[in-house]
Order: structure tokens, then sequence, then C-alpha cells
């Protein structure tokens, strides 16, 4: 009886074989490299906010200490986003008139806070507390980049557990002395391995079990 | 004629013969490749299937309700977490076990009457871990995240938790599932491709050659497939003993009383080929007589497996027994609470003395030639052992959990519709792969049933042969 298949199909089952293997490894390796993208994370994009605001400009060029906007950084679990009062306190005085900041001088009116774009969004399952980090020696820089060199901000990091947990495994290697956490310029590599060690030491860091427990971040 | 006379009355002592009927190789694969290349689908496979696939709808109802309804339908709850879904799950993969003992334990040990009941229990395995497999996957509440339990390069930067067992479950089922494909499917290519070259329809004929992978039954086909068959006849043997041995520590591995026992693993492994048996002839029972092939699945194959079920079941047996010792000799006094809960205390004991009705006294009639050799008590015996293996996870289960160590957070259990039609829903899915099967594919091994005929001893020196001659000169010395 005569077959189907011919004699070549054969060949094309073998190839084949070759060819899902390769294929289910290419996958993998694409996989790994997608779920880490910007495309997936936000990281690098940067967002329009709708006042034309550059930290570039206020941090970099002026010189303006993060605090004085991020009040509550040292204290809170939110670094608090600055009422429309605090722009106020400078813009009342200069560029008063400027047609940028119309929109700030409008919030200033109507008391109406300006509705920013949120730029590091963690989700809501994870607690995340700005005043501990900054308590325990990690600088702004650290997570958020060099704020000063944006002019509009963008995300420097994917913000993945992965990410997280790179820290709370080897906190050693990212803190920097309590002087320095504003500093936007702060390399790790300003401090000695040593110098780190006997930081974390100082600032009383737990256990890598404790940090990497699931419940100090999932509560 | 006196030679002839002799044999005939020392026929008795010879194994019984696993063919019976005069066949022929072509008469072989005649009536079992029949079965799936006769041109009209019997109206009976109809009825079945039918049945099996509204049962399905059921299934998918419930798993669409579930989906959108979240975990919460399923009647679990403290104190009882674990319920009705991991009994089911339990009960599932248990069953499966019998297939991959026939298959490769059997086919290690060269017991020829594997060769009749090997595929479609291997069959039975498949299908049966996939009903098992849902329970797990679905009880998540997410299950489109289920790939979480699998290590790989994930942007958690975290491995699943290597020292649960529930993890190791992962492992053990994903294996057990992988090899027994394998095995079956390896099985089924000669097969397969004698279905290809007697097919008429131009349908079949491409679906069996694809799936024959260009079979051709040259000497060195035959050589790899040997070698094939036996290396994974190999690698599933461990896991006979591996799979419900992992699947017993999700339990032992706590330290729920009735739960942390060291007896599990063996006890367990005992329970799923006991179970396994059952399901093999509460299938083959009826198959035979819907399908003729009682000349393949012989009263012998029956008796066979009625032994199997016989000391398995006694192992289990032993299991209770043990179960009630252990209570007793922990000198715990948890322990000892939870003994006297589950056999007469608690609410739930009648659950423990049906369990030992069906476990336990029901097979003490397979002692009895009576019972062992009648295919209708077999088939009453296996269904009263499934029923058995249900009641005995969920003894261990529900009873162990609902009476735990604080008397504040006892409470009681009952499954909601859901779980009920959950479990109902697997059996439509089981009955309706075991119908498709059939149809689809050989439900006998047709090449190695050819082995069995004595034109496949052309050397007249097979082991069969040569056992069967020292028996007959024995006889005749006394």
């Amino acid at each position: 009886m005569a077959q189907v298949f011919h004699r070549a199909a054969n060949n094309v089952a073998k190839i084949s074989i070759v060819v899902a293997i390769i294929l289910a490894g290419v996958a993998g390796y694409v996989y790994t490299q997608v779920a880490r993208s910007s495309y997936l994370t936000g990281r690098y994009l940067e967002k329009q906010q709708p006042v034309q605001f550059s930290h570039k400009h206020h941090v970099g060029d002026d010189g303006i200490d993060c605090r004085y906007c991020h009040t509550a950084v040292e204290t809170s679990y939110s670094a608090g986003i600055p009422p429309t009062q605090t722009c106020m306190n400078c813009h009342s005085q200069i560029w008063s008139d400027s047609p940028y900041l119309e929109p700030v001088r409008a919030s200033y009116r109507e008391n109406k806070p300006i509705e920013w774009e949120r730029v590091h969004d963690l989700p809501e399952f994870a607690y995340f507390n700005h005043s501990i980090h900054i308590a325990k020696g990690v600088g702004c820089s650290t997570c958020h980049g060099q704020i000063d060199n944006m002019p509009a901000v963008y995300q420097e990091n994917t913000l993945q557990m992965e990410w997280c947990l790179a820290c709370h495994r080897e906190p050693e290697k990212y803190i920097r002395p309590k002087s320095e956490i504003y500093n936007m310029n702060w390399q790790d590599a300003d401090l000695t391995a040593q110098e780190r060690l006997n930081l974390k030491a100082d600032y009383k860091i737990r256990s890598k079990e404790m940090l990497t427990s699931c419940s100090t971040c999932h509560r | 004629m006196q030679d002839a006379q002799k044999l005939k009355t020392t026929e008795r002592r010879l194994r019984p013969k696993m063919i019976e009927g005069e066949h022929t190789f072509g008469t072989v694969s005649d009536r079992i490749g029949g079965i799936t290349l006769k041109r009209r689908t019997p109206f009976g496979w109809f009825i079945g299937f039918g049945i099996g696939f509204l049962i399905v709808q059921v299934l998918m109802s419930t798993i669409t309700y579930l989906l959108f309804t979240g975990v919460g339908v399923f009647g679990n709850n403290q104190p009882v977490g674990w319920a009705v879904p991991i009994i089911n799950f339990v009960w599932w993969i248990g069953i499966g076990h019998a297939g991959t003992l026939i298959s490769a334990i059997l086919l290690l040990l060269n017991q020829k009457w594997r060769t009749s009941i090997n595929r479609f229990a291997e069959a039975m395995t498949l299908f049966a871990v996939a009903c098992a497999g849902l329970f797990p996957l679905l009880h998540t509440g997410r299950p489109w995240l289920a790939y979480w339990m699998f290590p790989y390069p994930s942007t958690m930067g975290m491995w699943p938790q290597f020292r649960s067992p529930l993890i190791w479950d992962v492992f053990a089922v994903s294996t057990y599932a992988t090899v027994s494909l394998l095995f079956w499917y390896v099985g089924l290519i000669p097969d397969i491709a004698t279905l290809r070259d007697r097919a008429k329809n131009k349908y079949f004929k491409i679906a069996y050659g694809l799936l024959s992978m260009g079979w051709r039954g040259s000497a060195r086909h035959w050589h790899r497939y040997e070698i094939a068959y036996l290396l994974l006849a190999g690698l599933s043997t461990p896991l006979v003993l591996s799979v419900h041995s992992i699947v017993s520590l999700d339990f032992s591995v706590s330290q729920v009383p009735g739960w942390h026992a060291t007896i599990f693993p063996p006890y367990f492994v005992a329970g799923a080929i006991f179970a396994g048996f059952a399901m093999v002839l509460i299938l083959c029972i009826p198959l035979r007589v819907w399908y003729n092939l009682k000349d393949f699945i012989t009263d012998a194959h029956l008796i066979y497996m009625g032994k199997v079920m016989l000391a398995t079941g006694l192992i289990v047996v032993y299991g209770y027994a043990m179960e009630l010792f252990f209570g007793w000799y922990s000198a715990t006094e948890y322990e000892r609470f939870m003994i006297y809960n589950r056999v007469w205390g608690g609410p739930y004991w009648w659950f423990y003395w049906l369990l030992i009705l069906c476990n336990g006294v029901s097979i003490q009639f397979l002692w009895f030639k009576r019972f062992r050799e009648s295919a209708f008590w077999l088939f009453i015996i296996s269904l009263i052992v499934s029923v058995g293996m249900w009641l005995e996870r969920f003894v261990i289960i529900i009873t162990s959990l609902h009476r735990d160590f604080l008397p504040s957070s006892w409470g009681m259990y009952s499954p909601t519709m859901w779980d009920v039609s959950m479990f109902v829903g697997t059996l439509g899915l089981f009955l309706t792969l075991v119908f498709l099967f059939v149809r689809f594919l050989p439900v006998i091994s047709i090449f190695e049933i050819r082995t069995l005929l004595p034109q496949a001893n052309v050397h007249g020196h097979s082991e069969d042969f040569e056992e069967n001659v020292i028996d007959v000169q024995d006889t005749e010395k006394t």
C-alpha cells in the first residue's frame, strides 16, 4: 500500500527535533530579555508632567536640597510631593509672570493641587518606606539615579523584585555615610569594602535573612 | 498418544495461557486494529462518549465559575485549609500508579501477563495524572501564574522554596507525567505504524503517519526501539515508588497529628497501586466484553490483578493498623486524641469505619477462588476499593485537620457543590479521554500480543517453553 509520506519526511522529522530545541532555547533567552525590558518596566522613559519642571535646573544648577520639597523623606513612608505653596515660596518673586508657570499660579489661585504624573509606581502589595532607607544609609541616587542631570525625571531602575533583593541581600554594597545621603554624585567606590562593612554595623542593619523575609516587604 | 495424555493431565500445573482462542499474527492485528479502523463507530461508543463529554461540561462550568469568582467557591476554610481538592488530587495520582507498575516493573520482571493490559493501563495513568493535575493547578486561585512554581530566571530574583514538599510535588508529578507520556508513546509507535499501513481513510493515514514517525519495522528500528523501551522502563521504575512517596510527604513533613508518621511513603505507594489495579479492573472488565477481547484479556489476567490487589490491600491495612499503633506508642496526647477522634470519638468516625469496610473487609473475599475468578465480583470489589481509597484520604486529611492542636480553632468541614462538581467533572474528563483513546488508538499492544503466540517462538526455547517443560518433567517423575 502506498504511503502518504515520502521518504524525505523522515529527514524533516529529524530536523524538526533540532529546530524545536533551538527554538525553545531562543524563546527562553528572549523571555529573560523581554521580561526586564523598559517596554515592560518603564525604565528610562521620561514622563511628561503638567508643568515643565526640571530637576536638572532646580537641583543641578540651583543646588536646592532634596528635602526642601520632599520634606517627609526622613520621617515617612512617602518622600512627599510638595504643595504648590512650596513652589510659590520662590516663584511669587522670580519668574512670577513666566507663561511656563501659569499652571502653578492657577493651582495656587484656585487652591487645587497640581496633578503630577507618578514616575516610580511600586505595586500595592509591596510595602515600602522611605524613612527607613534614609536612616540606614541608602542615598537618593542609589535608587533614583542622578536626578540632578534629569530635565524630566525618569525611572532609573526596573523596580522589579530582583532589583530590590539585590540590595536587601547585600546592603553593605550600597550604603553610604549619613552626610552623603543627598549627594547626587556619590559613587559606591568612594568607600572601601571594609568601611562599608563598618558602616553596616554602625547602622545596625539587620541580617540578610531578616531583610529578605517575605513579610519585610509583603505585609 | 500417551504423551498427549500426560500433557493433558499436567496442564493444570502449567502457567495459565496469556492468550486464548486460535490466533495468528494476522488475526491479532485484525481484532485489535479493527477496533479503531472499523468503518462504523459502534452506537454504544457514542453513548459512552456522550455521557463523558456531558460531564466534562460540568467541569468546564466549574472551572469558569471558579476563575471568575476565586477559590472561595470551594469549601476549604480554617481549620480545614486542605480539603476535597487535595483528596481528589491524591486519589487521581494514586490511580495512575498501576499503569506505571504494569508497564515498567512488570516489564523488567519479565511478566508476560502485562502485555495485554499495559497499553490501556498506561493510558489510564496519563488520563489520571491529567485529572489530578487540575486540582493543585486550580486551587492556587491564579492558575495562569502556576509557572512560578518552576525554577526559571524570573524577575523576582527568587527560586521556589526547595524545602517545601509542595515544590517536590511539582517536580515529581511533572516528571511522572512526562515519562509516562513518553513511555506510552514509544510503545505505541510500532502499533500506530500498523494502523497507518492498514488505514483506508486518508485523514487517518496522515494522522497515523505523522504519529508513527516513519516506523518501517526494520531490524535497526526494532533494535533501537527495544533499547529505548528498556531505558524508559528503567526510568519509570523509581517513579512508581517516588511519586506517591513525595505526595505522602506533603502530609508527613508537617506536624499535624495524623499526618506526621514515618510509615506514610510506603503506605501511600501501596495504596496507590491498590487503587490503580482497582481502576484497571474497572476499565478492562467492561472493555473486554464490549470489544470482544476475552482472547487477549483472559480470566487469568483478572485473577493476577485480583491477587495484586489483595497483596497491596493487605499492605494498606497494615498501614491502618500501624497508624493506630503509632498513636498509642507515641505517648503524645495529641496523637492519642487524633486516634480517638478518628475511630470513635469524633463526628467523622463513620468515615473511618466505612473506610475499613471498603478497603479492609471487602478485599478479604479475594482470598477465595470463587470471588477471584468471577469478573463480576472483581468489578464490584474494585468499585468498593475505589470508594475506599477516596475515603482513606478523607480520613487522613479532613479528620486530622478539623481537630488540630488548639481546641479554639476546631471546626467542621463540608464541601460545596463546586467541590462536588469539580470531582464529578474530572470523572467525566477521564471517561471522555478513555473513550477517545479506545476509538483512535489500539487499546492492546498488537505487536507484543503477537510475541505471545506460539508462532513467535520459532526457535522453540522461549522462557515460557522451558518452564513448561520443567513442569511436565516434574510431574512425570512423581
